[in-house]
């Protein structure tokens, strides 16, 4: 068992990514099931009255694509699907581009649904924290132009929007600094907004908290919240797709923990570390 | 709640601007027809909704004087399954007689609405007037004068303030009681002496020191704790004429660090040994970030890595990195969600609130560690409140938890 | 005059922000929210001297022959072509800046994204080898700390639920995984936060009163 101490963790790299491209080449369908903060975040924006206009805040760049473009993408399509307008905002200057295709590809899924009339990505603003309290004043002063370059105020879906009063949710998926913690710091406590959060599954033992005490409603927690809400919403996504590979993967981590005990307990007195 | 008015002055004006508000009226409960209707047999048109009524309005409290809050009672024909209510349009005027301005509509089953297009300090005049397919109903009211006020204080911020009072004053007497001669005394964190030791290992094998910041900019309070441990770890290279190198993510950071590391040498008499560019502007990108850093710790093989700051999905990247080329690391992020990847793979951590005491540690500075014994007294009070808080809620007393909300 | 200017200028800007949380007043709130928008702008033209500090030690290393100078130049050349061209995306009758089809969205979609998703991708390795290498069980603390991290790893995935589907429910891996995230991990996040957050607090007085004042510059 000795050899295992002296193990070149480049085998270890190997193994793991044998074990998460095998799935992703041949699926394993392991059953998913939907807890209880995904049917919550689910729930909340089914409450969310048919037609209103919904803030919908995607603070994350193509680092975290795997996570949170899946929770972007069914959480469009879920608003979409009951008529409802969506004001997209990106406070990671990395982001509005991706934000801009994925949420241009879901869009195409509805073909009545028009930019500028059914949704609108507003792009990128900086000052994290400032560009909230600024959106609270106005969120045509706070994003003058769209992603585009186009006059905000022109676009049909702006004429009711004014402040945060405008909206009855905000949905943000975040995957760190500005995210969801600020939103809820700056936003939820103080404009009283219903809240959703779509965040990493590092951070999302963070959130638990707010969960708790009500300033969020729901919660998806990394590509497993992911999927779990593509399920939620019977839909097959990259997310449930990508479980099967997270599953043995995290065995795999699990089983390292155990064996790298294991060796230290089995080494001889007096062996050198 | 501020002031409730009811002011009722009868008789909805009947002049030009009300016909042409009217008129706009008309074509918003039109609106959101898509398709052009068949004619409809007038024998099954619906009438006109019954009329909202009860219109209140009311000055919203702790605000810059930039809204008012409107409700009523809805039209006896809003009722769920009737359909005979679109919506209510509100409508607001600096005068009863007029000229009448069309703020929002909203739909139907909404009761309440606040308007935040009001002036300050300057009287309003509100009516609703319910839409639906059969028509629009005037309100038979209005509703004024309603008046948006400044407030000088938030009354629902007393507990914050009570705790930031309290706050200031314990942390002003212990840095007053300390820098008198009672200084407090702090426990010994592992981590911080650390520093140090680190310090001194790379100096024995002769090899630089690698000193991150952390990730974000000057106006996270983690990224201020670091650049102030930066000085004291500055000043001890310059001591033991180590080589530092100090990449940093943004470009406010980067030039205080500059400052700092500069300022180390020249105030140790060693001006010659201060390397131009041993302080780095990297990227604000993260990935960037890392890349570069895990390229210097390959490359220039420090022998010692300080984390300190604010950091994200790459601390486990840095840190794993540095293991492998066997550098002693020390760590400290008040992150929470990065702390296990810091734990198991650098050799001490400094925990949450231990990088911000960190800077009391390593200058010995009295006033600095007086600040300590006040942040932890307020600690005390808080547990006190948290226990106080269940017991109460226990026993059904919601008072103080009431209190404690802030908005 | 040097340090007490800045001193007494960061008193009194941090004390008046401290004031316009409690007083919603136009006199305090309108200049407070002026402030937080002129930091933004502040803090876009510091970008200026971050951009000249990477030429700068960059060109000096390529100059010097220095270690791996042929990648600095390939940064450079990186920098250089990124800023042009974006500068130039972004005349409107260019397209806009990363907007589709523009060569600044081909940048953005064939070299930054793949290459920030990859180096994300690293930790999934990572975290094996630290896994293997560096968590050990000493103590009992680390015995539940190990206990609980296998539970709620193999619990967030289909593979637990699969494993304990045959136990009553409330020993099923995904029941125990959400108590623990619920319960335990919550109160000792709480606590962690609530610690945090005095620490800021003490810093951010200590910086307000001048205390702290290392970040104005060195010299003593």
């Amino acid at each position: 068992m000795q050899w295992l101490e002296r193990l070149d963790r480049r085998w270890i790299f190997v193994v793991m990514g044998l074990l998460v491209l095998g799935p992703l080449i041949k699926p394993l369908y392991l059953p998913l099931s939907v807890t209880e903060h995904v049917r919550a975040f689910a729930a909340a924006i089914d409450r969310v009255p048919n037609g209103s206009t919904v803030l919908m805040s995607c603070d994350y760049d193509p680092s975290a694509i795997p996570e949170m473009v899946p929770m972007t993408r069914t959480a469009m399509r879920q608003l979409l699907s009951k008529d409802c307008k969506i004001v997209i905002t990106v406070l990671w200057n990395a982001g509005p581009g991706l934000v801009d295709s994925v949420t241009h590809e879901t869009a195409r899924e509805f073909p009545g649904k028009r930019y500028g009339v059914d949704w609108i990505n507003l792009g990128y603003k900086s000052g994290n924290e400032a560009v909230m309290v600024l959106m609270g004043q106005g969120i045509a002063n706070a994003f003058p132009r769209d992603y585009s370059g186009g006059d905000t105020r022109s676009y049909p879906i702006m004429h009711r929007v004014r402040d945060y009063s405008s909206f009855p949710l905000l949905v943000n998926i975040s995957a760190g600094y500005p995210g969801t913690k600020e939103w809820v710091q700056q936003v939820q406590a103080r404009f009283h907004l219903p809240m959703v959060a779509g965040v990493t599954a590092v951070s999302a033992p963070e959130f638990y908290p707010y969960l708790q005490s009500g300033q969020l409603q729901g919660l998806l927690g990394g590509m497993a919240g992911a999927a779990e809400y593509e399920k939620a919403r019977g839909e097959k996504g990259t997310a449930t797709r990508g479980m099967d590979a997270q599953s043995l993967g995290h065995v795999f981590v699990a089983l390292c923990i155990i064996l790298g005990n294991v060796v230290r307990r089995t080494r001889p007195a007096g062996g050198t570390a | 709640m501020g002031r409730m008015r009811r002011g009722c002055v009868p008789g909805a004006g009947r002049g030009r601007a009300v016909l042409l508000a009217a008129a706009a009226l008309a074509a918003l409960a039109g609106a959101g027809r898509a398709q052009p209707r068949a004619a409809v047999p007038p024998a099954l048109l619906a009438p006109p909704p019954a009329p909202a009524s009860g219109l209140i309005g009311d000055d919203v409290s702790n605000d810059a004087g930039r809204a008012l809050t409107l409700s009523w009672k809805l039209s006896p024909d809003d009722s769920v399954g009737l359909h005979r209510v679109r919506g209510y349009a509100i409508e607001r005027a600096p005068d009863p007689s007029g000229p009448w301005q069309l703020v929002d509509s909203v739909a139907a089953r909404t009761a309440r609405f606040v308007d935040q297009s009001v002036r300050r300090n300057t009287d309003y005049f509100y009516r609703v007037t319910t839409l639906g397919p059969g028509g629009i109903t005037p309100a038979r009211s209005v509703t004024g004068p309603l008046r948006a006020t400044s407030s000088w204080f938030n009354d629902r911020r007393y507990s914050v303030l009570v705790a930031t009072i309290l706050f200031f004053g314990f942390v002003l007497y212990f840095m007053a009681s300390a820098q008198s001669g009672k200084k407090p005394f702090v426990r010994r964190i592992p981590g911080i002496n650390a520093i140090e030791e680190a310090i001194g290992r790379a100096t024995e094998m002769g090899r630089s020191v690698l000193f991150l910041p952390g990730i974000l900019d000057i106006d996270e309070i983690q990224t201020v704790a670091g650049l102030v441990i930066l000085e004291n770890v500055a000043k001890l290279t310059a001591k033991y004429e180590t080589p530092i190198t100090v990449p940093v993510s943004y470009p406010i950071p980067f030039t205080i660090a500059e400052e700092m590391v500069r300022a180390a040498y020249l105030n140790s008499a060693r001006p010659e040994l201060y390397d131009p560019t041993s302080v780095r502007f990297i990227s604000p990108e993260q990935f960037a970030y890392v890349a570069a850093v895990t390229g210097i710790m390959l490359r220039d093989r420090p022998a010692a890595h300080i984390f300190m700051g604010a950091f994200f999905a790459e601390s486990l990247l840095l840190a794993e990195t540095g293991f492998s080329t066997g550098a002693i690391q020390v760590a400290g992020t008040a992150n929470v969600h990065q702390l296990p990847f810091f734990v198991v793979a650098c050799d001490y951590t400094l925990i949450g609130e231990e990088l911000y005491a960190a800077s009391a540690y390593l200058s010995g500075d009295p006033k600095l560690v007086g600040s300590l014994k006040g942040a932890d007294l307020l600690k005390i009070l808080i547990i006190a409140s948290i226990i106080i808080g269940c017991v109460l809620e226990t026993l059904r007393i919601h008072g103080f938890t009431h209190w404690m909300q802030t908005q | 005059m040097k340090r007490e200017l800045p001193l007494l200028t960061t008193a009194l800007i941090g004390l008046f922000m401290i004031l316009s949380f409690f007083v919603p007043h136009e006199w305090v709130s309108v200049p407070a929210d002026f402030l937080q928008a002129t930091a933004i702008i502040l803090v876009a033209f510091g970008y200026v001297l971050g951009g000249a500090n990477v030429l700068r030690v960059n060109l000096d290393a390529v100059s010097k022959r220095a270690p791996g100078w042929p990648y600095k130049v390939l940064l450079v050349v990186a920098l250089l072509v990124t800023v042009i061209i974006g500068v130039l995306d972004g005349i409107p009758r260019e397209g806009g800046f990363l907007n589709a089809g523009t060569r600044s969205k081909w940048i953005y979609d064939q070299v930054y994204s793949p290459m920030a998703a990859t180096l994300f991708a690293l930790l999934a390795f990572f975290i094996a080898s630290a896994a293997f290498r560096a968590f050990r069980i000493r103590t009992a603390e680390a015995a539940f700390l190990a206990i609980a991290a296998l539970i709620v790893m193999l619990g967030r995935v289909p593979i637990g639920d699969r494993m304990t589907a045959w136990l009553p429910h409330a020993f099923q891996l995904g029941t125990m995984q959400q108590w623990i995230m619920d319960f335990p991990q919550n109160a000792a996040k709480r606590a962690i936060l609530i610690g945090a957050a005095l620490g800021v607090m003490a810093t951010g007085l200590r910086v307000i009163l001048g205390v702290e004042r290392s970040y104005l510059s060195g010299e003593e």
